[in-house]
């Protein structure tokens, strides 16, 4: 391939050269000043040259549709998915008709009424019939995609069935972490303010809340005891009360949410959170909710026909139906290495072309299976409690980047 | 209708070089300044997209040139680093959208055409034109500038959306870079606007005696709509980098909220990014139509001049032009379908978009049925004019796909949207830009650019442009997203490979093409041969002005009007055209009424 593709730079490249060559003679003759319309012999060689062209560029459409076509995203894995193909199919129809109709027009009378100096164009300035004609026929075409397509639309973001999973896909830069609602199948509330290095979504419940609470009042006593070492009215000082007043505020937050009632704290402890792959039901419908931790990313998932933005600040969501589990979709595009994926499709920073998650679709009992054997929150947090061992490390933890990372 | 007195020409302005080159308010010599900023703009934007298609093609090779262009530091090796790759892109995408098409296009061609296509001694404020140029300049060098800086220039992308350009802390490119990028706009949009204050008001009081709104030019009316559109969504963008500038400098909140970034919590709550697409786009949108305007204003004077045809449809044409105006006003929400925005919201936008296609489906036939029975020299100009033509169609169909809320869940922000919008905004405006220089060019230099390298660079340009463009369909819908360093990190994406290396050349060798016009345009400046005082037996104004071009543009007294611009092959006169300034004969209708 390689090889071909540098054979065909290398003809351009000549035929570059070529034509410059051929220039360098021709100026000279035009110091002269002869006419600066192009003669006859150039106007028919630029004639032929358009129908030249329009065979090509039908050619390239076709080499790569017959090439590429098959190689395209397989058949969708979503119920939904399936109609939007559909639409998709139908619009692509319309469009290359269009598409190959208006350029055999344009190419064509190009080259057929290329310059004769015995000829004159014929003077036609304007036709109401053909211009109402051209004005109503893509209307009506429009009217149809517009229908059809809204249709598609209001059925997709319609809202989700009540019986619908619940999960949570939370980015940040540069990873996924997806959280499933557990047994009680309601996600725990979370809250930004929350985030540490063990709680990464910010879940609260009452384990989460005496963790983050006992962090930062050791904080906050540490940076006091440096407050009152540092020099006075120096930037030191300066800094270290930024950061204080940071932090009070943050404590002040974080106890407010003592205040939430008891059901949505304890909804959190049974909440599962994965990383790198996660799991869904075939045939069930899923209900995927999102925030984001830092910038604006997009969940796409696009053997899914499935995609929203995640935007810190707001939740959004989408739901569909998988219909293919990840074997069967490795029958189907006859790979054995084929995963479903998870990409994140909103410039980010660095590491966005590689933020991605594999997603399994699997049969609804080994969904189950697979989801009772995860930790759940709960299960996390557990160390938390035991205050003697913990005492020791919250020393360190003031510093939140360094769990994090 | 004002004759436009505002200068006389008999008394002789004495000029030094500073005030005819430099600090010039002649519409004429600004217009060239802003075409020569604009190239030099545009090399640097091309330059860049080879450079990236280099690591988009070979992902991860070495190439000295990379090295030699980037340094040790964003490209040690002579590999590409994913934070200057997105740096790149932005920067690409930025000078090519606002630098070459926008101010480059329009600044060149408003400047030029206005005054000389209405009859008017010059713009209505010769100063302001001066100063429009002027922020211009300023505004590109701080761009220029913003790519020494030590975190590197601008890298969230094009449209930098925050909070990844308010945050410091996400990526390199959004500290100094970003800082110097929003400056920079600011001082665009001021560029903009003065310019555009100046054509609006240019065009409704200095046409000169006969001059009617309905003896305009197409030219001339694109430029005139394009000048409102832009007074009008310019200063929407400007409030959105101002209330960015105030997140990322003092502590605001407009679109901040509920972030953990690096480690650190922010304190700001309440704001919402999507505040900033809306705004964003609410010029973008409009942005769109800024650049293509005026593409199709100079495609039609080109292409009605070379078929030695009337235009067809112009009134149609008018409308078209009105009603796409309109109506990129009221579509900037298909930007944002996958946002989480109301689906009836949504629902809306794919209405409104698809009105869209029906203005463009008019422009696009009207022009075939120009070529219909023409008598078509072609000029380059006029192969720069039928390739527009062409890149118009091909991008503009697969517009009515990516208008469709349903089926952009699947294709937003992939290489699909990439192929869309550089087929229909970027080949159309930048083959009708060349158009334009090759056609006007006798006016701007009082000579005659090179014809056989002109055709040369049409159709290695042309064909290298579908080459790099028309795959990225294929691509797009196969899933790859945009703004990737790399495809490599995922399996699904390896078929594409060889494919992408076929592009990766196209886009190379397109962009070393351009130095056959780099040539040509500065050696025709100096060695080419005198023009002729109406070289392409054109109907408009300003073939009737001197060779050399003069302060004040006519000697004596302005030109009067007596008919549409369009009076091409007009059965019973003698020549194949008839300029504007020769009077009706006597039951002679003009504007092609009784055909």
């Amino acid at each position: 391939m390689v090889t071909t593709l540098i054979v065909i730079a290398i003809v351009l490249a000549s035929l570059a050269v070529w034509q410059l060559m051929r220039v360098f003679e021709s100026t000279a003759k035009l110091k002269g000043g002869d006419s600066f319309v192009p003669t006859d012999s150039e106007n028919r060689y630029q004639g032929k040259m358009m129908m030249v062209f329009m065979i090509g560029y039908f050619a390239f459409f076709a080499w790569l549709y017959v090439k590429y076509a098959p190689l395209l995203l397989p058949v969708s894995a979503s119920e939904h998915g399936v109609g939007l193909d559909q639409l998709l199919n139908f619009n692509f129809l319309i469009i290359t008709i269009v598409f190959v109709i208006t350029h055999v027009f344009l190419f064509y009378f190009a080259y057929k009424y290329t310059f004769s100096s015995d000829r004159r164009a014929y003077f036609y300035t304007h036709s109401n019939k053909l211009e109402l004609l051209w004005t109503t026929v893509p209307a009506i075409f429009l009217a149809v995609i517009v229908i059809y397509g809204l249709q598609a639309w209001l059925n997709i973001t319609d809202d989700p069935p009540e019986d619908s999973l619940v999960i949570e896909l939370y980015p940040k830069q540069f990873d996924w972490t997806a959280r499933y609602s557990g047994a009680d199948s309601t996600l725990g509330s979370s809250n930004y303010n929350m985030i540490s290095g063990t709680n990464p979504l910010g879940v609260i419940t009452d384990a989460s809340l005496s963790q983050m609470t006992g962090e930062l009042i050791e904080e906050i006593t540490s940076l006091k005891e440096d407050l009152e070492e540092a020099p006075k009215g120096g930037v030191k000082e300066e800094e270290l009360l930024e950061t204080l007043g940071k932090r009070e505020r943050q404590l002040e937050r974080v106890t407010s949410f003592e205040g939430l009632d008891v059901a949505s704290r304890e909804a959190g402890n049974d909440d599962v959170l994965v990383k790198s792959e996660f799991y869904i039901p075939k045939g069930k419908s899923v209900n995927f909710i999102f925030r984001s931790r830092d910038v604006i990313h997009s969940a796409y998932m696009p053997h899914f026909r499935a995609q929203m933005n995640c935007v810190p600040g707001m939740t959004t969501n989408l739901h569909f139906v998988p219909t293919k589990t990840t074997a069967e979709m490795r029958e189907i595009t006859d790979n054995d290495e084929f995963e479903y994926m998870l990409l994140c499709n909103k410039i980010c920073g660095a590491a966005h072309y590689n933020m991605k998650m594999v997603i399994k679709v699997v049969e609804p009992e080994e969904y189950y299976a697979w989801l009772g054997s995860q930790k759940t929150f709960a299960d996390v947090m557990q160390p938390a409690d035991e205050k003697d061992d913990m005492a020791t490390k919250t020393k360190v933890i003031g510093n939140e980047i360094s769990m994090i990372e | 209708m004002a004759t436009g007195t505002a200068h006389n020409t008999d008394h002789h302005h004495e000029e030094t070089f500073i005030s005819k080159y430099i600090f010039s308010m002649d519409h004429k010599m600004i217009s060239r300044q802003f075409l020569i900023t604009g190239m030099i703009m545009a090399v640097i934007g091309m330059i860049m997209s080879s450079l990236f298609r280099l690591q988009l093609g070979w992902p991860g090779e070495s190439f000295w040139i990379l090295n030699f262009f980037l340094g040790d530091k964003w490209a040690p090796d002579g590999i590409l680093d994913p934070n200057m790759y997105l740096a790149l892109v932005t920067i690409h995408g930025t000078i090519m959208v606002f630098f070459l098409l926008t101010g480059g296009l329009s600044g060149t061609f408003a400047n030029l055409l206005i005054p000389l296509q209405i009859g008017a001694r010059d713009m209505a404020s010769g100063f302001i034109n001066m100063l429009s140029y002027w922020f211009f300049l300023a505004s590109s060098i701080v761009m220029v500038c913003s790519l020494f800086v030590e975190t590197g220039p601008a890298s969230g992308g094009w449209t930098v959306y925050p909070p990844l350009s308010a945050l410091p802390q996400a990526m390199p490119g959004s500290g100094m870079g970003m800082t110097l990028w929003l400056v920079s706009m600011s001082l665009f949009i001021v560029s903009s606007l003065l310019g555009g204050l100046n054509y609006v008001v240019t065009v409704i009081n200095l046409r000169t005696k006969g001059m009617t709104m309905t003896r305009l030019p197409l030219s001339i009316w694109a430029l005139f709509v394009t000048a409102i559109i832009g007074v009008l969504s310019f200063p929407v963008l400007f409030s959105a980098a101002l209330l960015l500038i105030f997140d990322r400098m003092f502590g605001t909140s407009f679109y901040l909220s509920d972030i953990h970034v690096g480690g650190e919590l922010l304190e700001q709550t309440g704001g919402s990014p999507i505040l900033y697409e809306h705004l964003f786009w609410f010029l973008g949108h409009p942005e769109v139509y800024i650049v293509l305007l005026p593409a199709l204003g100079i495609t039609s004077e080109v292409i009605a001049t070379n078929a030695r045809k009337p235009i067809f449809g112009y009134r149609a044409m008018i409308g078209s032009i009105l009603a796409i105006a309109f109506l990129s006003f009221i579509v900037w929400g298909h930007h944002m379908f996958v946002t989480g925005m109301n689906p009836f919201l949504g629902a809306v936008f794919t209405f409104t978009t698809l009105l869209i296609a029906i203005p463009s489906a008019v422009k696009a036939f009207n022009y075939i049925t120009t070529l219909w029975k023409g008598n078509i020299r072609f000029t380059p100009a006029m192969l720069f004019s039928i390739g527009m033509v062409s890149t118009f169609i091909s991008g503009g169909v697969t517009g009515i796909i990516l208008a469709d809320s349903a089926l952009d869940i699947n294709l937003h922000d992939t290489y699909f949207v990439v192929a869309h919008f550089h087929i229909v905004m970027g080949l159309s405006a930048v083959l009708a830009m060349f158009a334009g220089v090759y056609h006007w060019f006798p006016k701007m230099y009082g000579r005659m650019m090179n014809r056989k390298l002109g055709y040369a660079h049409f159709w290695i340009t042309f064909v290298c442009a579908y080459g790099v463009f028309f795959p990225q369909h294929f691509i797009g819908l196969a899933g790859v997203p945009r703004r990737y360093y790399t495809n490599s990190e995922f399996p699904m994406f390896d078929e594409f490979v060889s494919l992408n290396e076929l592009i990766s050349i196209f886009a190379i060798v397109g962009a070393i093409a351009q130095f056959i016009f780099m040539f040509n345009f500065f050696y025709s400046m100096f060695r080419g041969p005198k023009a002729s005082q109406n070289p392409w037996g054109s109907n408009t104004l300003e073939w009737t002005t001197p060779v050399e071009p003069i302060h004040g543009n006519w000697p004596g007294s302005l030109p009067t009007v007596h008919r549409w611009a369009y009076d091409y092959s007009k059965p019973g006169k003698e020549q194949d055209f008839v300029p504007q300034t020769v009077p009706l004969e006597e039951g002679e209708l003009d504007g092609g009424a009784g055909h």
